[in-house]
């Protein structure tokens, strides 16, 4: 067939471009094309054109051409690097080895151009040129390298700044939203919180310790814009403990301006926590739950307390193994001050226990879904508290009573 | 003997310090916000409490960008923002903007660029999804594909806020998830519907049995002798094709090219504006993989979304809205099949079978 002779040619041919009708068409629309990308990286890298060709015959045939990973990283670090091959090496010679490197971002994803540059000339000299800006875990994602490669890239990236991620029963690089770098819903410094405690685990990070992976994810206000309490093992999600900061004056020109301030803010309050009389907002603080829809609407009016800090969540992962799960509340508050002590702390207790316990894979929120939430609090030496279920107990079958002797 | 001393090898030093990659108003309001103004689809203002403003300009991306892109940008941050920028949590690329007349010429560079300003408020922003066959091996189809195809359906919805509430999409390519599908007001899933195909002749080579019988969530692997091979089993009517087997044992592939596709889930969302955090729900059980473009996907997407946005209350996020309507409308609304699927038989399944008499009719 012919566009199969033109698959298998030499991997020296930078200018060798694969027959791909069926990519081609994800061209042609408005949205931006991956395609255009990978083509783009034809310009400096032989391995994209490779890619393009593997990534056509599995568009032709409905599946993956690439291998079960293989272990393979830098010196000394044990995560960080995901190992890819691909299954037909002989017809793909440029994706024969095509590597992930995971690097830490910079908290809040902030970039200088210079910095920006500088991660591109080390890819363009020793990878694909493609990457993930960014993975969903947060880090940048540079796709594509060769096991010779990647010390060599390692190397330039740490002269330049930058470090590896983790990967396997490791640490993931702690993510954060924007926090106070430009919101004024924050309640605490994320991405200092972020960076702290980055750079505390980073041997946690690129030598996995762990029964499997543990992130810890932060947001500086219930609106939780990075996923925390669905995707982070400990989620950080900034709230206030006093009342909600208001400007009359304020809600009233949202008013004026066509806020229907009883139907799209008192309605929707989900505790009936609001009053309007057409003038004048009242709102039952003691009532609040902190959910953030009347800040959202009236963003010029209403703002966070000034008693600030976060509620602390745990257990949240996607399906495998046993089933997806939500975080639930460890500690309904912490002062913002207290927060990194109390996190360190909390994740060292987690980690002692889990490692203790824990099974293979078997990620904190799962292990708490083994033994129970009391068990998992006896064991990190936390009191249970009624914030932390929707509702006591509705069945009678209660373990280990105290009776008054020994227990 | 070489007597030169290696260089010296540095490792455990964490990211670059942000500080130094934020725009100077930025660094000289971090932590004083006052408020912020909604300034047009896709441009956010904030403003301090000194009264200085930043700008930022949001612009879609495909997530897999080369460095030619990366550079444009770096390039555009230059000429407009002073040389800073950053990325979102939902690949999003922000410009960051001291000058309020940088914004236009900013736009249309970008625009010629062929990357889309948007994505803020109620519009839907950019699909967080994963790597697909463009570089993973447990994938059950593509995702870059399924998005763009997606997205250029939905392109008008990214750059105007006309929609009730925010809408969040994202892809996975396997049950793995590695993106919050499962917490998202539409998400699509690659899912495999057959059991591995054991590769008995080198499974003991390549694994070890106890970890691999143990991975299984349900039980359904036994060890077995095969061909004088050890080996294992699989009780078929036991699996439900989650993977787990496969990602601690090579030898146990799930990938089919006949039996695996799409499906589409629902009404999840993570923050905690009004209601709690949601895990989505099964929509369609089963879309067959249609490469280049999905059209199958593409459809049933665009009519969440078009039923959504003509019967949604302002604010309502999609499962906020079915939550209000309730589950058959949703069905009868949409026109997707309501099938034996749909009903749970995991774990905690009774959760969520209706135990109530609030019927609509």
């Amino acid at each position: 067939m012919e566009t199969e002779e033109r698959i298998v040619a030499s991997p020296e041919d930078v200018n060798r471009k694969p027959e791909t009708p069926l990519l081609d068409q994800l061209e042609q629309g408005p949205w931006p094309s991956f395609v255009k990308e990978i083509k783009s990286a034809t310009q400096t890298s032989k391995m994209p054109s490779d890619l393009l060709g593997q990534v056509e015959l599995s568009y032709r045939e409905k599946q993956g051409h690439w291998k079960h990973g293989g272990i393979v990283g830098v010196r000394g670090y044990g995560g960080g690097v995901i190992g890819r091959y691909s299954d037909d090496p002989e017809k793909f010679p440029g994706v024969s080895q095509f590597h992930t490197i995971r690097v830490n971002q910079p908290s809040g994803w902030f970039y200088s151009s210079q910095a920006l540059r500088t991660l591109c000339d080390i890819w363009e000299r020793h990878g694909s040129g493609l990457t993930n800006m960014h993975g969903t875990t947060g880090d940048v994602v540079l796709m594509g390298a060769t096991t010779a490669e990647l010390e060599p890239t390692f190397n330039e990236l740490t002269a330049a700044g930058f470090d590896l991620g983790g990967s396997g029963s490791a640490m993931r690089t702690p993510s954060c939203c924007v926090g106070e770098g430009r919101c004024e819903w924050s309640c605490y410094d994320t991405m200092k919180l972020c960076n702290d405690l980055t750079q505390q685990y980073q041997d946690e990070i690129h030598r996995p310790p762990f029964p499997y992976k543990f992130k810890i994810k932060m947001s500086g206000c219930p609106n939780d814009c990075v996923a925390s309490a669905a995707r982070s093992d400990l989620a950080i999600i900034g709230t206030w403990k006093d009342s909600i900061q208001q400007d009359d004056a304020a809600v009233a020109q949202h008013a004026a301006e066509g806020v229907d301030i009883q139907k799209d803010v008192c309605d929707r309050c989900p505790t009936h926590a609001m009053d309007w009389d057409g003038r004048r907002l009242t709102i039952r603080n003691e009532d609040c739950v902190r959910c953030m829809h009347c800040i959202n609407v009236l963003h010029k009016a209403l703002r966070p307390g000034k008693e600030q800090g976060a509620v602390i969540l745990v257990g949240a992962k996607a399906p495998i193994i046993q089933g997806a799960l939500l975080a639930s509340v460890l500690i309904p508050f912490v002062p913002k001050e207290e927060l990194h002590e109390t996190v360190t702390e909390l994740v060292s207790r987690i980690w002692d226990f889990w490692g203790e316990y824990g099974k293979n894979r078997e990620r904190v929120g799962e292990l708490i879904q083994r033994v129970g939430l009391p068990a998992f609090l006896d064991g990190i030496g936390l009191d249970p508290v009624p914030e932390m279920v929707a509702a006591p107990r509705d069945n009678p079958y209660i373990y280990a009573h105290e009776t008054g002797g020994e227990k | 003997m070489s007597t030169a001393i290696p260089a010296k090898r540095i490792t455990d030093i964490g990211p670059p310090h942000y500080e130094q990659f934020l725009h100077p108003v930025i660094k000289r309001n971090y932590g004083k916000w006052q408020y912020h103004e909604k300034v047009a689809p896709g441009v956010l203002c904030h403003v301090a409490q000194s009264g200085e403003r930043i700008y930022t300009v949001r612009a879609g991306s495909p997530r897999l960008l080369s460095i030619q892109t990366l550079r444009n940008f770096a390039d555009l941050a230059d000429r407009y923002c002073e040389g800073y920028l950053r990325f979102t949590s939902r690949h999003n690329v922000e410009f960051l903007l001291a000058r309020q007349e940088n914004i236009e010429p900013l736009k249309n560079d970008l625009h010629a660029l062929g990357f889309p300003v948007g994505g803020t408020n109620n519009s839907i922003s950019n699909v967080v999804h994963t790597q697909g066959w463009v570089h993973c091996h447990s994938a059950a189809t593509d995702a870059s594909g399924v998005v763009k195809a997606v997205m250029d359906a939905l392109y008008d919805r990214f750059t105007h806020e006309d929609l009730p509430g925010k809408v969040r999409i994202a892809m996975a390519c396997c049950l793995n998830m590695c993106g919050a599908v499962h917490c998202s007001d539409i998400a699509i899933l690659g899912v495999h519907r057959t059991p591995p195909q054991i590769k008995h002749d080198n499974l003991s080579k390549v694994c070890e049995v106890p970890t691999l019988i143990s991975s299984c969530p349900t039980g359904a692997i036994r060890s077995a002798t095969v061909n004088g091979n050890a080996s294992v089993e699989v009780v078929e009517e036991q699996c439900m094709f989650c993977g787990n087997c496969y990602t601690v044992c090579p030898a146990m592939p799930l990938n089919n090219p006949e039996t695996d596709g799409l499906s589409i889930w629902v009404g999840g969302k993570v923050s905690n504006a009004r209601s709690q955090p949601m895990f989505t729900k099964l929509a369609i059980p089963f879309i067959p993989n249609n490469p280049p473009r999905w059209p199958e996907a593409v459809e049933a997407v665009v009519k969440i979304i078009d039923v959504y946005s003509k019967g949604a209350r302002k604010y309502e996020r999609v499962g906020e809205w079915i939550e209000r309507i309730g589950w058959p409308r949703f069905f009868q609304l949409t026109g997707f099949e309501f099938t034996r699927y749909h009903i749970d038989d995991f774990k905690h399944a009774g959760l969520s079978y209706a135990r109530s008499a609030h019927i609509r009719y």
